[in-house]
C-alpha cells in the first residue's frame, strides 16, 4: 500500500491553470495541501520552485517541483492510479494534446485578450480571435467526443479539464461583456458539453460558484483606470 | 508486444526546422516513411484536409490520420512506436515532467522571440528579439544540466531524448544566425554545455542524415525576410 505522498500545490484563486490541476488532483482522488500565493509577494517557495517562470501552479511532491499545468496534469496521470485523465491511445493522446495545446496557445491569449485589452479596437480584435478560436473547438469536440459526452468520450478527460477551466472566466465576461464566448447557436456542442461539465462533480469541486464573481470583480477593478480616464477625457 | 507497422508520410519543407524534428525522431527510431514537401504558396489538399486548423508542416499520416504540431508528432512517434528504437522520453515521470518542462520553455521563450527575428520590419526590434533569444539560451544551459543529470552531453543524459530532438530540429539555424545577424546564438564561452552538446549531437548519424546544409539555410532565411520587409512596406 502507498505511503502517504506529500503534496502541495501552489496556485491563485482565479488561475484556470490552477484550476485545471486542482481538477486533476481531485479526480485521482489525491489529497494535497493548497497554498495561495500573493502574486505581489511570492513566498520563498514559489521563487524556489519555479525560479524560471516564478509563476503558479507548482505542484510540489515529496519536495520535488513540477512547474506548467500541462506537464504537471501529465506528471499526475502518469504517477496516481485511479481514472486516467489522458486516452490510453497514442493517436488519441495525440488528438488530447494538440487540443490542449491549441487551448493553451491560440484561445487562452484570445479570451484573456478580450479581458485586459485596454482600447476598444483591441477588444473587438481580441473578440474576433476568441469566436474563431472556439469554433475550432467546436469541430475538436465532434473528433474527440465520438458521439460521447466529452472530449474524453463518457468521462471527464485531458481537453476537457484544461478547456472546462475556463469556463468560469467565459461566464464573467457573460457577465460584463455580454459576450457569449460558447454561444448556444454557433457552438452548439460546446454549450451542451459546458452545462454537462459545469454539472459535474470534478467542475463543482473545483470551481466554487463564486469564482465568477471574483472573475467579474477583477474584470471591473482591471478595466477601472482606463474608464476613468476615458470618462475624464470626454467630460473635458 | 506486436510491432506497430503501418504506412508513415510525412508533409514537410526542407527547411522547416520543425519538420526536421519529426525527421530526426522517425530516424532515431529507424522507421521508415514517405516524404513529401509541400509548396507553401500553393499547399496540397492532403495538407490542408489533413491540418485545417494551422495549415502548417510538419503533418505525420499514420495508416491515413493526420497527427499535427511538431511536438505532438514527436511525443506520438515516441508513443506507437515504443518497440521501435530508442525510447526518446525518460521512463521516470519526474525525469519525464522536467524534459517536458524544458521542452515548453524551448517553445515559449526561445522560439517565440526568435521567429520574430525574421518577421518584424526595424532594427531595433530585431535586435531585441535576438536578445531575448540569446537571454533564453543562457536559461537553457541550466535547461540541459537539469536534464542530463551530469550523464552524458544530451539532454536525454548519455541518449538523444525529446528534448534533444526538438533543439536538434533547430541546429542548421543556430548555425546560420551568425552569417544572418552577427550573433553566436550558441556561444562556447557563454553556454559551454550547449556548445559542446551542439558539436556530439551533430555527429549523430541522424543528425548527418537529416540537417539541413547551412549555407542553403541563410540563403532562405535571407529571401524570407526579403520577402517580409517587401511585403510589410507594400502594406504602408
Amino acid at each position: 500500500m502507498a505511503g502517504k505522498e506529500d503534496l502541495k500545490l501552489l496556485g491563485l484563486p482565479l488561475s484556470p491553470f490552477v484550476v485545471s490541476v486542482r481538477m486533476a488532483l481531485n479526480m485521482k482522488g489525491v489529497s494535497y495541501e493548497y497554498v495561495d500565493e500573493d502574486l505581489n509577494n511570492k513566498s520563498e517557495l514559489l521563487l524556489k520552485s519555479n525560479p524560471v517562470h516564478k509563476k503558479v501552479p507548482v505542484l510540489i511532491h515529496n519536495g520535488k517541483p513540477i512547474c506548467e499545468s500541462l506537464v504537471i496534469l501529465q506528471y499526475v496521470d502518469e504517477l496516481f492510479a485511479g481514472r486516467s485523465i489522458l486516452p490510453t491511445d497514442p493517436y488519441e493522446r495525440a488528438t488530447a494534446r494538440f487540443w490542449a495545446a491549441f487551448a493553451g496557445d491560440k484561445l487562452f491569449p484570445a479570451w484573456y485578450g478580450v479581458v485586459t485589452a485596454q482600447a476598444e479596437e483591441e477588444r473587438a480584435e481580441k473578440v474576433k480571435e476568441t469566436l474563431a478560436a472556439i469554433e475550432h473547438m467546436e469541430v475538436a469536440f465532434a473528433k474527440c467526443s465520438g458521439g460521447n459526452a466529452f472530449f474524453g468520450g463518457d468521462s471527464i478527460g485531458y481537453v476537457d479539464v484544461v478547456l472546462g477551466s475556463f469556463l468560469f472566466w467565459f461566464e464573467a465576461v457573460r457577465r460584463v461583456d455580454g459576450l457569449e464566448i460558447i454561444n448556444a447557436s454557433k457552438t452548439p456542442l460546446l454549450a451542451a458539453w459546458a452545462e454537462r461539465f459545469g454539472g459535474s462533480v470534478e467542475a463543482k469541486e473545483a470551481v466554487p460558484v463564486t469564482k465568477a464573481d471574483l472573475a467579474v470583480q477583477y474584470i471591473s477593478k482591471f478595466r477601472a483606470p482606463a474608464a476613468a480616464a476615458a470618462k475624464l477625457a470626454s467630460s473635458e | 508486444m506486436a510491432r506497430v507497422g503501418g504506412e508513415l508520410k510525412l508533409l514537410g519543407l526542407w527547411a522547416s526546422p520543425f519538420v526536421t524534428r519529426a525527421k530526426l525522431a522517425l530516424q532515431i527510431k529507424g522507421l521508415s516513411y514517405e516524404y513529401v514537401e509541400e509548396d507553401l504558396g500553393n499547399k496540397s489538399e492532403l495538407l490542408l484536409s489533413s491540418n485545417p486548423v494551422h495549415k502548417a508542416v510538419p503533418v505525420l499520416i499514420h495508416n491515413g490520420k493526420p497527427v499535427c504540431e511538431s511536438s505532438v508528432i514527436v511525443q506520438y512517434i515516441d508513443d506507437a512506436f515504443a518497440g521501435s528504437g530508442p525510447s526518446l522520453l525518460p521512463a521516470d515521470p519526474y525525469q519525464r515532467a522536467v524534459a517536458c518542462f524544458w521542452a515548453a520553455y524551448l517553445e515559449d521563450k526561445m522560439l517565440t522571440p526568435w521567429g520574430r527575428v525574421f518577421k518584424v520590419k526595424t532594427d531595433e526590434e530585431k535586435a531585441e528579439a535576438m536578445r531575448q533569444t540569446i537571454a533564453a539560451v543562457d536559461v537553457l544551459e541550466d535547461g540541459l544540466k537539469e536534464c542530463s543529470g551530469g550523464q552524458g552531453p544530451f539532454f536525454g543524459g548519455d541518449s538523444v531524448g525529446y528534448v534533444d530532438i526538438l533543439l536538434g530540429g533547430m541546429v542548421s539555424w543556430v548555425k546560420a544566425s551568425e552569417p544572418l545577424s552577427g550573433s553566436k546564438l550558441i556561444d562556447a564561452e557563454k553556454t559551454p554545455l550547449l556548445a559542446a552538446w551542439m558539436e556530439r549531437f551533430c555527429e549523430l548519424d541522424a543528425a548527418k542524415a537529416v540537417l539541413q546544409d547551412v549555407d542553403r539555410v541563410v540563403e532562405y532565411a535571407k529571401l524570407v525576410m526579403t520577402k517580409n520587409a517587401a511585403r510589410a512596406s507594400n502594406n504602408n
